[in-house]
């Protein structure tokens, strides 16, 4: 397997660790009880989103779930804003109209965050459809779960975006919990990916812990998607490392399961192979400090930020209220 | 001016949009030419004229398809995606209420969702539970969308030009029934906005309130009481969601007497809501109770004699509007 570069490899690193920061100070937050929303952790799939996310270009769109952190702050969404939006201020992505589960911020290709699982792939095929229509060379790329695979719309989507060859990466983080339901407890097929073949589409089965395996199945995604030879099916293996939302119980998740979760944790991993490239440990601290700092900054400016105004309320709901 | 069918008027209003606009589409289920141009034709001869990347002939993916409307709608592009029959929007609700109507307000105003949905209904072609209902009370209940229905093929294609324009959400309402009145061709470019309902008729006992096929009836109903004396003003609502409430609440504050008629079933219909609406705020100038008239709280059923007896009958109509005049 050709070696990812170092330039690339600090992209990756950078990314990962800014969504990891994120996911550590939410949860920081709302442990201190500084804040009280829905939040939904991250916490083990942070270089499947940093790594789908680098294998994009700026411009092209992304279609997210509630657990969309990693894939928001990853591709660059400006944190001020998403802070903002996460704590229900005027000056969030949306105005603190949508939240934390409704994060949009088309300037950087965050077109929807639904908070319906399974309902992004059918929009992921419009955007796709959108670029297949007037020829911008854009990829659309959606991310969704395990469990997502099971809805009927999942169907649907992946049998039309086949059948339109349509540029569009469907990115299942098979993170091996269906909200509270163990995969083994909701699907009997040894795998998602190979549903793939059914549709006549591509697919592809990567670690979602090992940057090695993870970045080039998705930059392999993305050319394919983009050379318009059609959709592809990236499933990513990986774990989510704590309850289904910040507070819930996972007590149920069993003991070897937790054992397996913490020897295959991506960011020791990931670490481990950032010194192997000649990165020293004082570069790649300074790198978190550096994405610390700017975290902090941003979740100050949006605890200091006013609140929505309640006109709000009356307005965008339609263009006439706009 | 040449006389044209509904079907006529949709499909011309599509065409000149197309024409003028390269981000209008067209998706659905047998819509292109190879599958005959729409059940109904309505996207007849358009594949031949834009290719079949603008007239997408989808699978049986309702989900799929309303879906796809929203994402190209998101992209900036303007799709008109045709659920064939309106029952099947139970299958693609969650597109729809959840995505389309709410990604406007949920975003701040960054992601309008500027998409018509096309879709055909109606009582009385004998298609039986799941292929008649008129369910545009689900859709009035929604924030986010409008809800639209033409009575004549002039405001069809006034409709579909405004509908295509609007930068959010349109639940275009067909009635099968409908596909072959016709009207004088308003011609090229011809626009009825959204929101503005038209007085049918004007009159000064009643203000009967209706939208779609059922302003036939309005209509011959009117016409018959005008012989016996009785004034029936005639509101084609055209837009159902958000209506023209200056419109309405003029015509009921002239008249002091209401009469809302609809095919859907009358529990929890628009008819409730306009009924309710004008009792709040006409209270001071009725003469009496706002009345309403709709279909039978029952799934449509398939006997010929069976279905006319669900419909809203105009003797029932006659009845509703002689009981408010006290000559019961």
């Amino acid at each position: 397997m050709a070696d990812i570069d170092r330039d690339k490899l600090r992209d990756i690193y950078t990314r990962t660790m800014k969504v990891n920061r994120t996911d550590e100070k939410f949860r920081a937050l709302l442990m201190e009880g500084k804040v009280a929303v829905m939040y939904y952790c991250v916490r083990g799939q942070e270089l499947v989103s940093a790594a789908a996310m680098a294998a994009l270009e700026d411009d092209d769109y992304v279609v997210c779930t509630y657990r969309g952190q990693g894939e928001q702050t990853a591709k660059g969404i400006p944190i001020k804003k998403w802070w903002g939006e996460c704590l229900g201020k005027e000056t969030g992505t949306c105005k603190g109209k949508g939240g934390t589960m409704h994060i949009t911020d088309p300037d950087t290709g965050i077109m929807v965050t639904t908070g319906v699982v399974g309902s992004g792939l059918p929009i992921a095929n419009g955007l796709a459809m959108a670029s297949q229509n007037n020829g911008d060379g854009r990829v659309t790329l959606v991310s969704f779960g395990d469990g997502a695979a099971n809805i009927g719309g999942f169907h649907e989507a992946m049998n039309m975006a086949q059948l339109y060859k349509l540029p569009v990466i469907f990115l299942c983080q098979n993170n091996r919990y269906g909200e509270h339901t163990a995969y083994a407890d909701h699907t009997d097929s040894p795998d998602i990916s190979s549903r793939a073949a059914g549709y006549g589409m591509k697919g592809i089965k990567a670690d979602g812990n090992d940057v090695n395996d993870i970045y080039p199945a998705m930059v392999e995604a993305v050319e394919h998607a983009r050379s318009g030879k059609g959709p592809v099916l990236v499933e990513a293996m990986c774990y989510r490392m704590m309850g289904h939302f910040f507070g819930a119980d996972f007590s149920y998740m069993p003991e070897e399961h937790i054992a397996e979760m913490k020897a295959e944790d991506p960011l020791p991993k990931l670490r481990k192979v950032m010194l192997e490239h000649q990165f020293t440990e004082d570069e790649l601290d300074s790198i978190v400090a550096e994405i610390d700092a700017e975290i902090d900054e941003a979740v100050q400016h949006a605890l200091d930020a006013p609140l929505p105004s309640t006109d709000e309320i009356y307005k965008d709901v339609l263009e006439e209220t706009a | 001016m040449a006389e044209i069918t509904m079907t006529q008027a949709l499909n011309k209003a599509i065409d000149e949009a197309m024409a003028e606009d390269d981000g209008v589409f067209c998706l659905g289920e047998d819509v292109a030419a190879k599958q005959g141009g729409g059940v109904f034709k309505v996207t007849s001869g358009l594949t031949e004229k834009y290719g079949e990347h603008r007239i997408r002939a989808t699978p049986i993916s309702e989900t799929a398809i309303v879906g796809a409307a929203v994402g190209a709608a998101l992209a900036g592009q303007r799709p008109i995606c045709e659920i064939m029959l309106m029952n099947f929007v139970g299958v693609c609700m969650d597109q729809i209420v959840n995505h389309a109507a709410k990604l406007r307000f949920m975003s701040g105003g960054q992601t309008p969702c500027p998409m018509v949905l096309r879709t055909t209904t109606g009582v009385g072609v004998g298609f039986g539970g799941q292929h008649s209902d008129m369910l545009e009370a689900w859709f009035a209940h929604v924030a986010g969308i409008h809800v639209v229905t033409p009575s004549n093929a002039a405001d069809a294609r006034g409709l579909m030009r405004a509908s295509i324009d609007a930068n959010d959400p349109v639940i275009f309402i067909e009635n099968i029934l409908c596909y072959g009145l016709t009207s004088e061709d308003p011609g090229p470019g011809y626009r009825v906005p959204l929101g503005k309902a038209a007085v049918a008729k004007e009159g000064t006992d009643i203000s009967l309130i209706t939208y779609g096929r059922t302003v036939l009836d309005a209509l011959e109903v009117a016409g018959e009481l005008d012989k016996e004396g009785i004034s029936v003003e005639v509101i084609d609502l055209r837009t159902i969601a958000p209506y023209d409430e200056e419109t309405v609440l003029a015509s009921v504050n002239k008249t002091g007497r209401a009469l809302t008629l609809h095919e859907a079933v009358r529990p929890f219909g628009t008819g409730a809501e306009l009924a309710a609406n004008i009792q709040e705020k006409c209270w001071d100038k009725l003469k009496g109770p706002v009345r309403r008239v709709g279909g039978t709280f029952a799934a449509v059923p398939f006997a010929s004699h069976l279905e006319q007896a669900w419909i809203p009958t105009k003797e029932e109509i006659v009845g509703q509007i002689k009981a408010s005049m006290g000559k019961a």
